[in-house]
């Protein structure tokens, strides 16, 4: 049992860490493929000078994504193999895919992006940095379809002891993956609005670099109100699916013990007793739990002590309640955090319409500490919908006990969780730092001052 | 069946394209703190390779994605079972792909420095753990009834398979050195020609001792008889060529020759292995095949015609890099690493 508690921390840590880059990866790629649009269009410096300054941050940002990203695809295998033979036959092509059609794509034009400002003409090099966006967002189709399948597999049969793929259309028709993917795609594209915005406010506080900071921050709030909002809308839609696919899921997101009335009522505050399946606290709003998981203000939504029951005499003895106040605690925070953005951006919007952001500081610093709320929301989503699909590791099929590496002791768990956090730690420290000294460096005049220090050190020497 | 045999040849050429592409890069970044001598030379070597080290790392991550697909047993029993092994390769390639990003991003000379070393490590490990993993494959390992590894971390490790890691150490840091004469010029490339003529002469030594022992060490001489056939063959050939063309300057030639010594040598192998994927040192009956550690014929099905459809726009492109890219860098100009 020490194996599958230490794997699934390593799990958790390295994903959550991993996803902390990946957003900001497809949503700035987006942003700044954008911007150079617009200096293609135009033929506006300050447009370049802007793509030139995001775009540094973004590979700052891409590099740690990508190796955190290698540890993702090694681990199953390593620390679940029991896992990967289970379901690789139907688990395995979607990932494989991702690295052909995505990676590939992803990692040459990157390459191509970055170097080439000199070789290409403008127009192939803003198309270099589309096929860019382009590669991220298909390596999140991809990746997410196989995640959807760990959600609500579909397109197998159960043969040789093993899920086997039978159809693959159905593996990538899965609902869940198209109520999944645009909720995480938008919310990828709010976290790189909320950061182009939130770094422009930085600057218009201080007023530096008016020009580009001011175009950045309005293609910034702009996105970030579209992103936000859809992030919202297609997050509804997700815990509609919940309730065909996953109600004990849902469940454990509300607290939600017993069956509710026919009018379910929200909870925003509860204090929960997980041994005796009671509320001691519960504090309710009227009908919109009901809102939230049919869309209509009325429908019982299902409670976990029912579902259990039913779950007993589907899949055996067994308890299938995951870790309650995990699941309600992240779902509300995430609430919050989607909520904040939304507010935030429409506010910006607003002022950004008036003409009247430069006036208003106290909202420019507010916007600076937005940065964090997107990254708030992706990690309580990702915990809540993974740790509320426990004790499955896929849905129905398999329990995540039973898909460890029987090999491997936990010594050795415990050695490679100790060297990624060590070195993941260290990474994120050194990548931070990196981060702020080119934001207060700010957009480069001229010639690219790394290289000067280079050249008045090559010349000392 | 056929798509079985499809499999092991496609993940074997992924394999292939991993060793030949990111053999050299492995190698510049072994070469880097010996061959810069100013902050700027080693800085230059860096740029070498800038635009292409990810997308060709990707060969290998593709590679891990196709074993997952087609082999699930393959890819199981080889993650978990090399575990240590793997965590040393991960942590070397996390280090490696951001040290590219970080080193050039700050002007102190302790933190490049520190870079640099830290390139140099991250680019050695990655093929000294392949070579020792590659003997291994060949060599068969302690796999048990139920397609389980089991031995541990130090099994791996043997004179045989440490001369396999030092081979291919060897061989990429030739192949860099060929690569980096193709890339640079004036005093780095005449360093670099003069590096790879000093290495190659080891190389061929060190992987002659290995193939002696190999047919000590594995089935290859009850497999392949004692006339081996044309491949590897034509790998010793073209490796031994390698000397001639650096004496006459034809760095294009020469490099061409590592690059077919790397194919040839990797097509022996996976030769040699054929049909299985993980040789059991325990019972040949153990050993995991093309068959036994497969995904069923449907998946296998969907895989060939993804990647057949998919696997040659990818080659179009990253040739066209190759293309674009293809001008020597030069002390002074524009470096954007």
């Amino acid at each position: 049992m020490l194996n599958v508690f230490l794997a699934r921390w390593q799990f958790g840590i390295t994903t959550v860490y991993h996803f902390l880059f990946v957003p900001l990866t497809i949503g700035l790629i987006f942003l700044v493929a954008v911007m150079e649009t617009l200096y293609v269009l135009s033929g506006n410096e300050d447009y370049k000078r802007m793509t030139k300054f995001w775009g540094k941050l973004f590979l700052i940002n891409f590099a740690v994504g990508v190796v955190t990203g290698i540890m993702q695809e090694f681990q199953f295998g390593m620390n679940w193999s029991s896992y990967s033979r289970f379901v690789g036959d139907v688990f395995g092509p979607p990932l494989a895919i991702e690295a052909l059609a995505a990676f590939f794509l992803e990692s040459t034009f990157v390459g191509v992006w970055l170097f080439g400002w000199d070789k290409l003409s403008p127009k192939m090099h803003a198309l270099a940095a589309w096929l860019v966006a382009i590669g991220v967002s298909l390596s999140a189709v991809w990746i997410l379809a196989a995640n959807a399948f760990m959600q609500e597999p579909v397109g197998y049969v159960l043969h040789n002891g093993r899920a086997e793929m039978n159809n693959f259309w159905a593996l990538i028709g899965n609902y869940q993956l198209w109520v999944e993917f645009p909720h995480v795609w938008f919310g990828a594209l709010s976290t790189g609005a909320f950061f182009v915005t939130g770094v422009s406010a930085w600057y218009l506080v201080r007023k530096r670099n008016l020009e580009v900071f001011t175009r950045s921050f309005q293609i910034g709030v702009m996105f970030a109100l579209v992103g936000s909002v859809l992030t919202v809308v297609l997050g509804h839609e997700q815990a509609q699916h919940l309730m065909v696919a996953q109600p004990m899921k849902m469940a454990a997101s509300e607290a939600l013990w017993n069956t509710s009335a026919y009018h379910a009522p929200w909870s925003i505050f509860a204090v929960i007793d997980g041994a005796h399946h009671v509320n001691p606290v519960d504090i309710k709003i009227p009908y919109v739990l009901s809102i939230l998981a049919y869309n209509h203000t009325y429908g019982a939504v299902p409670g976990m002590n029912q579902i259990q029951a039913l779950y007993q005499t589907r899949y055996g003895p067994g308890n299938y309640i995951p870790l309650v106040w995990v699941i309600y605690w992240s779902f509300r925070v995430m609430v919050v955090a989607g909520t904040l953005m939304v507010l935030l951006a429409l506010y910006g919007v607003i002022l950004t319409l008036k003409n009247r952001v430069s006036q208003h500081t106290l909202y420019l610093k507010w916007m600076v500490f937005a940065i964090a709320l997107p990254y708030i929301g992706h990690t309580t989503g990702w915990i809540m919908t993974e740790m509320g699909r426990q004790p499955w590791v896929v849905m129905g099929l398999l329990r995540t006990n039973l898909g460890v590496s029987p090999t491997v002791t936990s010594a050795m768990v415990w050695t490679t969780l100790l060297g990624f956090g060590l070195i993941y730690l260290v990474m994120g420290i050194v990548d931070v730092y990196l981060f702020i000294y080119f934001i207060r460096k700010g957009p480069d005049l001229g010639e690219d001052p790394s290289e000067m220090d280079a050249k008045r050190m090559s010349a000392l020497s | 069946m056929t798509l079985n045999v499809v499999w092991f040849v496609l993940i074997a050429t992924l394999f292939t394209g991993f060793f030949v592409l990111e053999g050299f890069d492995y190698g510049v970044g072994i070469l880097i703190p010996w061959m810069g001598q100013t902050d700027e030379q080693r800085r230059l070597l860096v740029n070498t390779i800038g635009p292409f080290w990810d997308a060709n790392e990707v060969w290998l991550i593709t590679a891990g994605g196709a074993m997952f697909a087609a082999f699930p047993n393959w890819y199981a029993t080889l993650f978990s079972g090399f575990y240590m092994a793997l965590f040393l390769l991960l942590l070397a390639l996390i280090v490696r792909g951001v040290a590219f990003e970080f080193r050039s991003k700050l002007a102190s000379s302790r933190w490049r420095q520190t870079w640099d070393w830290l390139l140099f490590t991250s680019s050695l490990l990655p093929p000294l753990l392949w070579g020792v993993a590659v003997a291994n494959f060949m060599k068969g390992v302690p796999i048990d009834g139920r397609m389980e590894y089991a031995g541990t971390f130090w099994d791996l490790l043997s004179p045989y398979t440490v001369l396999g890691g030092l081979s291919l150490v060897l061989l990429s840091t030739l192949h860099g050195a060929l690569y980096l004469s193709l890339r640079t010029d004036d005093a780095l490339q005449a360093t670099a020609r003069e590096t790879a003529r000093r290495i190659g002469v080891l190389t061929s030594l060190v992987l002659l001792a290995f193939v002696v022992m190999s047919y000590y060490n594995t089935d290859m001489f009850i497999k392949a008889g004692v006339d081996p056939g044309a491949v590897p063959v034509l790998a010793g050939m073209s490796l031994l060529a390698v000397p001639f063309f650096i004496h006459w300057k034809r760095d294009g030639w020469a490099f061409f020759m590592t690059t077919l010594t790397i194919i040839f040598s990797s097509i022996t192998v996976f030769l040699d292995m054929f049909p299985r994927v993980m040789i059991s040192s325990l019972n040949a009956n153990w050993s995991l095949t093309i068959f036994n550690a497969a995904s069923g014929p449907y998946s296998l099905r969907v895989m060939t015609i993804v990647a057949l459809t998919v696997l040659p726009i990818v080659l179009v492109y990253q040739a066209w890099t190759y293309w674009v890219f293809r001008h020597r860098l030069r002390i002074g100009g524009h470096l954007d690493y």
